[in-house]
């Protein structure tokens, strides 16, 4: 792909990564992050790495690092209580973990499985070191990941932007 | 489960003679090894820069690897872990088989126990074969290693088949001393990055 895909906001969250040099994409599909891992894919710039647990992500993203590239981790909420021992390497370490995580069991969530791991979220994060930016306007999501991004990758830190279910809305999730 | 507690307390290979071997004229290879054992027998071997020692993070150190060899194509990246470290992290193997990095190898110091904790088996002393779960997840070249034909015939492979290969070493159970690398994680990654990408790397 020769061009960053603007449209909608998960074609700036794909821009702002562009701009600030992601190489690895590593992820646990969620559905409200489908466009955005699917324009990663697309992008001879990215490499996606599907992950089997998300945890697998944030030591992937520290090899990276030792190697010299920047990376995200993608996830829903319920995948951040999968990384709670690993986010000590991240933070011990000093590695940048950016972290861009799909919010369920939140905004009339309709599964009540989803609703203990989505509502201590944002909890579980910053009681592990991890600044915690919680988005629910589509417009302000680009913009936000890149402060993220900024702290992350300058910092470095570890950092997530909880996009929240009420953007990702009804369509993505009215099966 | 049946488990074979003593079993390996006879196996020839010993990891303090094994590790040394896998670390010898290392060139430009790239390192990471698991927590506990697998990372102070890399120290025995002499502390490196381009070793990074896991001092936690159980269940990372194939990952890492993987991180590490998708960023730098053109180095060869060693994990070097123990058996308890990799069942933690299974998940590893299909992804990494799933990237094919050929520059990666994996290998698992393989004493069928949680040596660190105090030697309780691990399921590779019953049923469990890292090498065919390895194998299963798709890893093109992997195997296990008994004794010394076995290790001189993986030695070179280790250092430049093309991967990702896996290798898990059946070695003895030992309690052996500790020779411990420097534990500031966020030093031990400052000084990989300026030994792999120059003094500008923070
Ligand atoms: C998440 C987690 N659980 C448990 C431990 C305790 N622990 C530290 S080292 C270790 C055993 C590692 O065994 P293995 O990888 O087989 O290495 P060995 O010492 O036997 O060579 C365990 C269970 C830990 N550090 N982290």
């Amino acid at each position: 792909m020769e061009h960053a895909e603007t449209t909608g906001w998960p074609g700036q969250i794909h821009a702002a990564l562009r701009e600030h040099e992601v190489r690895q994409v590593a992820y646990v599909p969620d559905a409200g992050h489908r466009e955005l891992i699917a324009m990663c894919e697309r992008d001879a710039a990215m490499t996606g790495v599907t992950l089997t647990t998300e945890e697998e992500g944030i030591a992937l993203l520290g090899g990276a690092w030792l190697g010299g590239q920047r990376g995200v981790l993608l996830m829903q909420s319920s995948g951040v209580g999968n990384c709670v021992n690993m986010l000590s390497l991240a933070r011990t370490c000093g590695f940048p973990l950016l972290m861009l995580v799909t919010m369920r069991g939140q905004w009339g969530e309709f599964n009540p499985w989803q609703v203990p791991m989505g509502q201590a979220t944002p909890e579980v994060l910053r009681l592990s070191g991890a600044i915690v930016f919680e988005v629910d306007k589509a417009d302000e999501i680009a913009e936000t990941v890149n402060a993220a991004a900024r702290m992350v990758f300058n910092g470095p830190s570890s950092a997530a932007v909880l996009i929240s279910q009420r953007v990702l809305g009804a369509k993505t999730f009215g099966r | 489960m049946e488990m074979e507690s003593a079993r390996s307390e006879q196996y020839p290979l010993r990891r303090r003679e094994v590790v040394p071997r896998l670390l010898a004229e290392r060139g430009d290879l790239l390192v990471v090894t698991g927590l506990g054992a697998p990372s102070w027998d890399a120290t025995a071997a002499g502390d490196h820069p381009l070793t990074f020692p896991l001092w936690g993070a159980m269940g990372a150190a194939a990952m890492m690897g993987l991180g590490l060899a998708l960023a730098q194509p053109k180095r060869r990246v060693l994990v070097i872990t123990g058996d308890g470290e990799m069942l933690m992290g299974l998940g590893a193997l299909p992804t990494i088989a799933a990237q094919a990095p050929k520059n990666l190898a994996v290998v698992v110091l393989d004493n069928e126990r949680y040596g660190e904790t105090g030697m309780q088996t691990t399921h590779t002393a019953g049923p469990a074969d890292l090498a065919a779960i390895a194998v299963g997840a798709g890893i093109p070249v992997a195997a296990d290693i008994f004794d010394e034909d076995g290790l001189a015939d993986a030695l070179p492979r280790i250092r430049s088949e093309p991967g990702p290969v896996f290798f898990n070493i059946k070695i003895r159970a030992e309690d052996l001393p500790l020779a411990l690398p420097p534990k500031d994680g966020a030093y031990l990654k400052t000084r990989f990055r300026a030994a792999l990408l120059g003094p500008g790397a923070d």
